[in-house]
């Protein structure tokens, strides 16, 4: 397990390393400069201006300051928040995107299963075929539409909830609902299918046979089978999540990390593009390690690290 | 590893819970002391608290660094020149109280207040002018707009900027710590009006350097000397707000005591907020003007920036077809313009039919308006523009040309550019018009190279004065990039700028004279001015709108009591 764990990091580390530098490079191919009043300044008084901040040094030799800063932890500062550490702009506006992507997968996840359950404990019925709809409808609509619906309905119409800003915990409701339906949708079309072919099985037959009621039969032997396929999808989704939506984030005016991602591209922020692609690139690693870890316990037949069958 | 029977299930239901439980305890705690006080009870004393959404962060408070609207705001409310822009771009005092101008108008002298202080305590002279100009133009502080306001106007400031010459050979010096002395390149009418723009503001040396790097990255690290200081900001910040500063020399003058701010990008986001009374000012997106025209509280506040075509006459070195004077004018004026900012833009933007824009600045003599006095130089004129089609054919020697229009990637620009595309393909048979929408860095990279035909483009000005817009296009101009030369033109930029540029009159008179000249060959075609919709709360009085610098000046803000219907 411990040589298992040493190897996945060396391959994790290798990975960013890999990331950083195709980005670093495709970045530099950006056309225009990070300059603001680019349009007002002849050639010669940008180049000064560049000269500063070593932006007309060989790409070769930024690229590996760059990296050896990297190694140091040295996100380098902002171009567009005017020498603000990225590492800053990083923590102050990953928390509240990081928070809402949480709150929605964990919604997402228990009604998505709960919908899913359902379906194929009903199978072909009625309730299936509401549900089934709910959740292509959950797929097949963008959340920045549900956003919206959301936020006329609760907070402009019925004014039980504020129609934005942040701050206070009511503030997150509408968005993390926005943002769950995604989650939601995809849990229970995904449980949904692997439950009405997992209850078809032996085992299931068995459990019956063996006069287990009903709720063991589904929850103990049923969804624990039904999951694993869940995990793998459910871990990249909470990465996307939790680095912020852009859209949502702009309707619900939440200071998250989601628009970062395009804001610096936009304006040819390169210290924040690497910072923000490289948070993301980690937090994408990290969960898919987890996850394999995550099979092991869900399901004791898979095994990692080699240790025996 | 086992797994207890339900676990995972039991944690998320559990988290579930928590999550719940902790978006409802906050629901009854509603009490935010912040709200405005919206005319209940109606009593004489008023609240003087206004609460208002913002575009976007304020990137940066670093006066040498601003180039952006929210900066130059923000600057502008809470920082202080030599002099301010009041009511109609009208100069009054500010840290300087006076000035006299030497005959040759090359030496500015400056006498500043003795009471300004900062929110330190320390007095503001004229030293810290001094260092804040030489910062702005110092090759290691990066500044952009620095050189691109000072060079040409101060002394030196070209040389000491490329690194030629120590920043102390600045044409700027304090005579005593009241008296501060300014150098010109060449004699600049309009250095009044620059005083007050942000670039201009000064810097406390002390405080500035003891902040290091950190210098105005958060409120912690700003010392101020205007009307108000900032409070929770940093540059990641989302809300802030501006108070009161009772050091300031004129703050018997300000009445508002505070204004709040809080990003909201999206328009309909901000337009809810605003009916529910959070905040009281909003502006309104061209979808939205159709829905809120009838609004009581609708205000279009008017602007001086002008969009037109950019006609690139050489393109890789060669000759472009544009470089054809009558193929120029006949797809200036194939146009429709008015239906264009009527049914695209929506948002109470004017047609353009010369580059000066509406309400800008007027003719000294006369006292009439510049727009009003050169007159409508292009408009639509779709039979004209045949006519013109006809003869550049014939000049050509072709009967098709092929064209590139670039133009920007945003929903609105994307629908421009149809619109431009089908106007001139109609009105004009035999021109065909390929479209070409990037971002803005990329479009502005393709125009440093002049890499296009035909550039939907637009200017906003940087201070009070016709030269803003018109040096723009003298032959190898900064800005020009699209080989437009002619030589009568040149001459008379250069004459206002030299010659006549202690005499306004004559000096308004080569403007007036050259900007015909630039219609007349139909360098660049004028499309529209644009205009801004907002929805404005009849509580708020006295914030000023201003054409440069700072969009709008809280100075002389108040909150008045509003009758109740």
């Amino acid at each position: 397990m411990l040589r298992y764990l040493i190897k996945r990091i060396g391959y994790m580390l290798l990975t960013l390393f890999l990331i950083a530098t195709v980005t670093f490079f495709l970045m530099k191919l950006l056309p225009g400069t990070p300059l603001s009043a680019a349009d007002k300044l002849s050639p010669e008084q940008q180049a000064i201006v560049l000269e500063k901040y070593g932006l007309n040094d060989p790409i070769p030799v930024q690229y590996v300051r760059y990296m050896s800063g990297l190694l140091k932890g040295d996100l380098g500062v902002s171009f567009a928040f005017d020498n603000t550490p990225v590492t800053k702009i990083l923590m102050d506006r990953l928390g509240p995107s990081a928070l809402l992507g949480f709150q929605a997968v964990i919604v997402g996840a228990i009604v998505g299963i709960l919908l899913g359950l359902i379906s194929s404990v009903f199978h072909n019925g009625i309730i299936d075929y509401t549900s089934t709809i709910i959740a292509v409808l959950g797929t097949s609509i963008p959340s920045f539409i549900f956003a919206g619906l959301l936020q006329y309905l609760f907070a402009v119409k019925l004014e039980i909830f504020p129609v934005a800003l942040w701050g206070e915990p009511k503030h997150a409701i509408l968005p993390t609902l926005a943002l769950a339906i995604t989650p939601m949708a995809t849990c229970a079309r995904f449980i949904r299918t692997e439950m009405v072919e997992v209850l078809n099985s032996q085992f299931i037959l068995t459990a019956r046979a063996k006069g287990l009621s009903e709720v063991a039969v589904v929850f103990r032997h049923g969804l624990r089978n039904a999951l694993i396929p869940l995990v793998t999808i459910i871990g990249p989704m909470v990465v996307s999540l939790m680095t912020g939506s852009m859209v949502i984030e702009k309707i619900f005016a939440i200071p998250g990390i989601g628009e970062q991602f395009v804001d610096s591209v936009y304006v040819n922020d390169y210290p924040t593009i690497m910072g923000t692609t490289l948070l993301y690139a980690s937090g994408f690693i990290v969960v898919l390690l987890i996850i394999d870890i995550l099979y092991g316990i869900i399901d004791p037949r898979i095994r990692i690290g080699g240790g025996g069958k | 590893m086992k797994f207890k029977k339900g676990t995972f299930l039991l944690t998320l239901l559990v988290m579930l819970g928590l999550v719940l439980a902790a978006c409802g305890g906050g629901a009854d705690d509603s009490a935010d002391g912040d709200k405005g006080a919206g005319g209940e009870g109606a009593t004489e004393e008023v609240e003087q608290v206004l609460n208002f959404v913002n575009g976007d962060t304020i990137p940066t408070m670093d006066s040498s660094l601003a180039t952006d609207q929210y900066a130059f705001e923000f600057l502008g409310a809470t920082m202080e020149g030599l002099y301010r822009l009041s009511e109609g771009g009208e100069i009054v005092e500010g840290i300087a109280y006076d000035h006299e101008i030497s005959e040759d108008g090359l030496t500015w002298t400056f006498f500043l207040r003795d009471d300004a202080k900062w929110s330190n305590g320390d007095p503001v002279t004229a030293h810290d002018f001094v260092y804040a100009w030489r910062r702005a133009v110092d090759p290691n502080t990066g500044s952009e707009y620095g050189p691109y306001m000072m060079n040409g106007v101060i002394k030196n400031a070209d040389k000491v900027n490329a690194g030629e010459l120590p920043v102390e050979e600045l044409g700027v010096e304090a005579k005593d710590d009241y008296t501060l002395v300014v150098h010109l390149e060449n004699p600049v009418p309009y250095f009044e009006s620059l005083t007050a723009f942000g670039t201009f503001y000064p810097l406390n040396q002390e405080f500035v350097e003891s902040q290091g790097d950190k210098y105005a990255q958060s409120t912690e690290n700003l010392i101020f000397n205007g009307p108000f200081t900032l409070e929770n900001w940093s540059t990641t910040a989302n809300e802030w707000s501006i108070v009161k500063n009772p050091n300031y020399w004129d703050a018997d003058n300000v009445t508002l005591e505070r204004a709040n701010f809080v990003v909201v990008k999206e328009h309909q986001t901000a337009v809810d907020l605003y009916e529910q009374g959070e905040v009281d000012r909003v502006g309104l997106s061209s979808e939205q003007v159709d829905v809120y025209a009838n609004h009581p509280d609708f205000t279009i506040l008017p602007e001086a920036s002008v969009f037109y075509l950019k006609f690139n006459q050489e393109r890789n070195g060669e000759e472009t077809p544009l470089a054809n004077k009558n193929l120029r004018k006949a797809i200036a004026m194939a146009i429709d313009k008015e239906a264009y900012v009527n049914n695209i833009l929506n948002n109470g933007s004017m047609v353009a039919t010369g580059l000066i824009p509406k309400g800008f600045v007027e003719v000294p003599g006369t006292g009439e308006d510049f727009r009003e006095a050169n007159g409508d130089l292009i408009v639509y004129d779709p039979d004209a523009a045949k006519e013109y089609w006809e003869k550049a054919k014939q000049e050509l020697g072709v009967d098709t040309v092929e064209l590139e229009l670039l133009g920007g990637d945003s929903e609105l620009s994307i629908e421009t550019n149809e619109y431009f595309k089908n106007q001139i393909e109609t009105t004009l048979d035999g021109v065909k018009v390929t479209i070409k929408s990037v971002p803005f860095a990329q479009r502005l990279d393709l125009d440093n190279k002049q890499d296009y035909d035909i550039q939907v483009a637009g200017w906003g000005p940087d201070y009070l004065d016709p030269n803003t817009f018109l040096n723009l296009w003298v032959t190898g101009g900064g800005n020009n990039k699209m080989s437009f030369s002619n030589e009568e033109y040149d001459r008379l930029i250069n004459e206002a700028a030299t010659t006549y540029a202690q005499d306004q009159e004559k000096r308004y008179q080569n403007f007036l004279e050259a900007e015909k000249i630039l219609m007349e060959e139909a360098a660049i075609a004028p499309l529209y001015q644009r205009q801004r919709a907002l929805l404005v709360s009849p509580k708020i009085e006295g914030i000023l709108h201003n054409q440069v610098g700072a969009d709008y000046d809280y100075k002389w803000a108040k909150v008045v009591p509003v009758e109740e219907e």
